[in-house]
């Protein structure tokens, strides 16, 4: 009697422990844990979920480049708050000891992500803050971005400018961070050019009555005026800049965000705006009609600009993760693999700079029928010229 | 500044602040009456807006879109403040902070599950969507002087509604002492629901009409209500009076201030109001 019990019970000891066992083996190794820190809630959250359906899209695209290794997903909404980036930060790479962290929208928020994450043993993946700094002065070798540096786009615009004999330009956009550096990056390229910059408008943040600034504009009556707004913002400054009869008077150029993923709500006041971007929805490549029908069919909505970068990192992720074999215990190699990657991007192919910096073509797009086609490349593998980084 | 674009500029400044007059007058009206500080009044404003481009998207008519918005809204006022509401009016200020802001919680999370977050956009109806030419290059929309107008339009319901009808002697009794006017046999709670429902939808119908001339995005409702306050304080708290002097106010000085002072501009409103209470501490028109 005795004998049986503890026959029985070493038995069920054994059958648990082999399944047990079993269970690791046939897991091959732990999940990869991918941290996405984005707004998913107040006026960015668009932005936020459009980077995560296109981060989902391509990692499950490119399952099989992962070795057999799952993706465990943690989300945090950041709300664009940048106060709130060194604690989510903290929370993904100590306690959830994440391998990647995907994020942020918001510059200010990413400054507070690479304070806290710079040269740590995580790989932070940009999928849209454009801080100059981010692959500028602050660069480290784990971070990586996967969308702009906020000069990038806005830099042939001002050749674009020029070639189009405008010769007195008014610039406006609000006055943070972002907008600062978009138009220093217009500027720069076009009064090398001969130009002149006759006003800087800079818009409080985030404020959206722009009815002042416009007449203003009216009234000095510039060859062109250039811009940098997105959002909900960019919504307005269009139909406000067709409403009051600037449209049609005097051409309105801007960084490519003013007609990106805000075309449908800006409707027939969109027409005919000229801007520049590392990517436009009109672009006829095969990556890029396959990439829209199937985000159109899995998400129900069109792919922005917003998509297509949360799209790349999980690209970044997959090329990487292959290239090593499924191990990225080793984390300079996994940064060598992914500094040495070319990704064939739906907005064409994207290599990164020293400074890990997308190396890319920049589009001239006009809104036609409230879709951006292609006119022409101003810039091609445009890199970043990454002042102050020492990578 | 020549003068014609001065001229320009105090249209933008009066049309701005009568919209925020549009928009302050149910804060101030729920608070003088009732005492409630309704937080959640900027969300209002937003849910107006958010309806008005459903049912343009349904309707394709937006004078039919406004209607059904603004019924719409004097029920949300009428069911909000018979669950909800009514619970405060024996409590403090605190739970009433509480609680609004909780509300303001709740319509962001329903927007979102509702409408999405992309940003929105109601285009102005046809029939008014021409310009009247000011200088060669600016042309002044006709959309934004109706606004104005139906702005000025309410006002002076609102007016005549308050200083000549029953309903409006109730509302300033109740204004001056509660608890007399339920002596008197007048069945207070049902007055309150009227003007919380009232005040409601005037936050809501201000986002309608405004909705072809903003962008519909998350986060509107908390945008506007900073500058509703604004308002509010400088006028008195519970002077429509004064909200209507206040908005103007506001509406004058941002607008100038963004184009003479541009480094000041974003903190001009509030050295305006730290400026006005100095001089008078309850407001321009305490009630």
């Amino acid at each position: 009697m005795e004998n049986n019990k503890k026959f029985l019970r070493t038995l069920l000891a054994a059958a648990v422990t082999t399944t047990l066992c079993s269970q690791a083996l046939a897991d091959n190794a732990e999940p990869i844990k991918v941290g996405v820190m984005l707004p998913f809630s107040g006026i960015y959250a668009a932005l936020g979920d459009a980077g995560r359906n296109g981060l989902k899209l391509a990692l499950q695209e490119h399952a099989d480049d992962l070795h057999g290794r799952q993706i465990e997903f943690i989300e945090m909404d950041t709300e664009a708050k940048p106060e709130k980036a060194p604690e989510i930060a903290s929370s993904l790479l100590d306690q959830h000891h994440s391998d990647f962290i995907i994020g942020p929208v918001h510059s200010g928020v990413a400054m507070g992500m690479i304070k806290v994450l710079k040269d740590k043993d995580t790989i932070m993946i940009i999928p849209n803050a454009g801080a100059n700094a981010a692959t500028g002065p602050l660069c480290a070798p784990n971070i990586f971005r996967t969308s702009f540096s906020m000069w990038q786009p806005s830099y042939p615009m001002g050749r674009v400018a020029l070639d189009s004999a405008y010769k007195r330009v008014v610039t406006m956009s609000w006055n943070y961070g972002a907008g600062r550096e978009s138009l220093e990056a217009f500027e720069e390229a076009f009064t090398a050019g001969g130009g002149k910059i006759v006003k800087q408008i800079m818009v409080p943040f985030p404020k959206t009555e722009f009815q002042s600034y416009l007449s203003e504009i009216g009234s000095i009556n510039p060859d062109a005026v250039f811009v940098f707004f997105a959002g909900g913002g960019a919504v307005k400054f269009v139909k406000d800049y067709d409403a009051l009869g600037l449209k049609g008077k005097i051409p309105l150029l801007g960084s490519g965000f003013l007609t990106e993923g805000t075309t449908s709500a800006q409707g027939p006041s969109a027409e005919g705006i000229r801007t520049t971007l590392h990517y436009a929805d009109g672009l006829d490549n095969e990556v890029n009609t396959k990439f829209r029908q199937d985000y159109r069919q899995m998400f129900g909505k069109e792919a922005d600009i917003y998509a297509v970068q949360g799209y790349d990192a999980g690209l970044l992720i997959a090329k990487a993760v292959d290239k090593l074999g499924g191990d990225i215990s080793d984390r300079a190699a996994l940064i060598k693999a992914m500094e040495s990657t070319k990704l064939l991007s739906p907005r064409g192919e994207v290599s990164f700079s020293k400074a890990h910096n997308p190396i890319q073509n920049i589009y001239l797009r006009e809104v036609v029928d409230g879709v951006n086609k292609v006119m022409d490349v101003p810039a091609a593998k445009l890199e970043d010229p990454a002042r102050g980084c020492k990578l | 500044m020549t003068t014609s674009l001065f001229f320009v500029q105090l249209i933008n400044g009066l049309q701005y602040g009568l919209l925020l007059f549009l928009i302050a007058s149910g804060l101030t009206l729920v608070f003088g009456v009732m005492g409630i500080l309704n937080l959640a009044h900027g969300s209002m404003y937003m849910v107006g807006a958010y309806l008005a481009w459903y049912f343009v998207q349904q309707t394709d008519s937006f004078t039919l879109s406004a209607l059904i918005s603004a019924i719409i809204a004097l029920l949300i006022g009428i069911v909000v403040e018979r669950t909800l509401i009514q619970r405060l009016y024996r409590r403090n200020h605190l739970d009433q902070v509480l609680l609004t802001i909780g509300m303001i919680f709740v319509f962001n999370a329903l927007q979102s599950i509702l409408w999405g977050n992309d940003p929105l956009g109601v285009q102005v109806p046809e029939a008014m969507s021409a310009a009247i030419p000011l200088t060669e290059v600016v042309e002044y929309p006709v959309y934004r002087i109706f606004v104005a107008l139906v702005c000025v339009a309410i006002a002076a319901v609102m007016y005549f509604m308050i200083n000549r009808t029953r309903l409006g002697m109730l509302i300033r009794a109740g204004e001056s002492n509660r608890e007399m006017v339920e002596c008197l046999g007048i069945d207070i709670s049902r007055l309150y629901t009227i003007v919380f429902a009232i005040g409601v939808m005037l936050a809501a119908v201000a986002g309608v009409i405004a909705a072809p001339m903003s962008s519909i995005v998350p986060g509107m409702g908390e945008h506007v209500l900073i500058a509703c306050f604004v308002v509010v304080v400088i006028g008195g708290m519970g002077s429509i009076k004064g909200a209507f002097i206040g908005a103007l106010l506001v509406g004058l000085v941002d607008t100038f201030a963004s184009v003479l002072l541009p480094q000041l501009s974003s903190m001009m409103i509030y050295i305006l109001m730290a400026f006005i209470l100095l001089i008078k501490p309850q407001g321009l028109f305490s009630s």
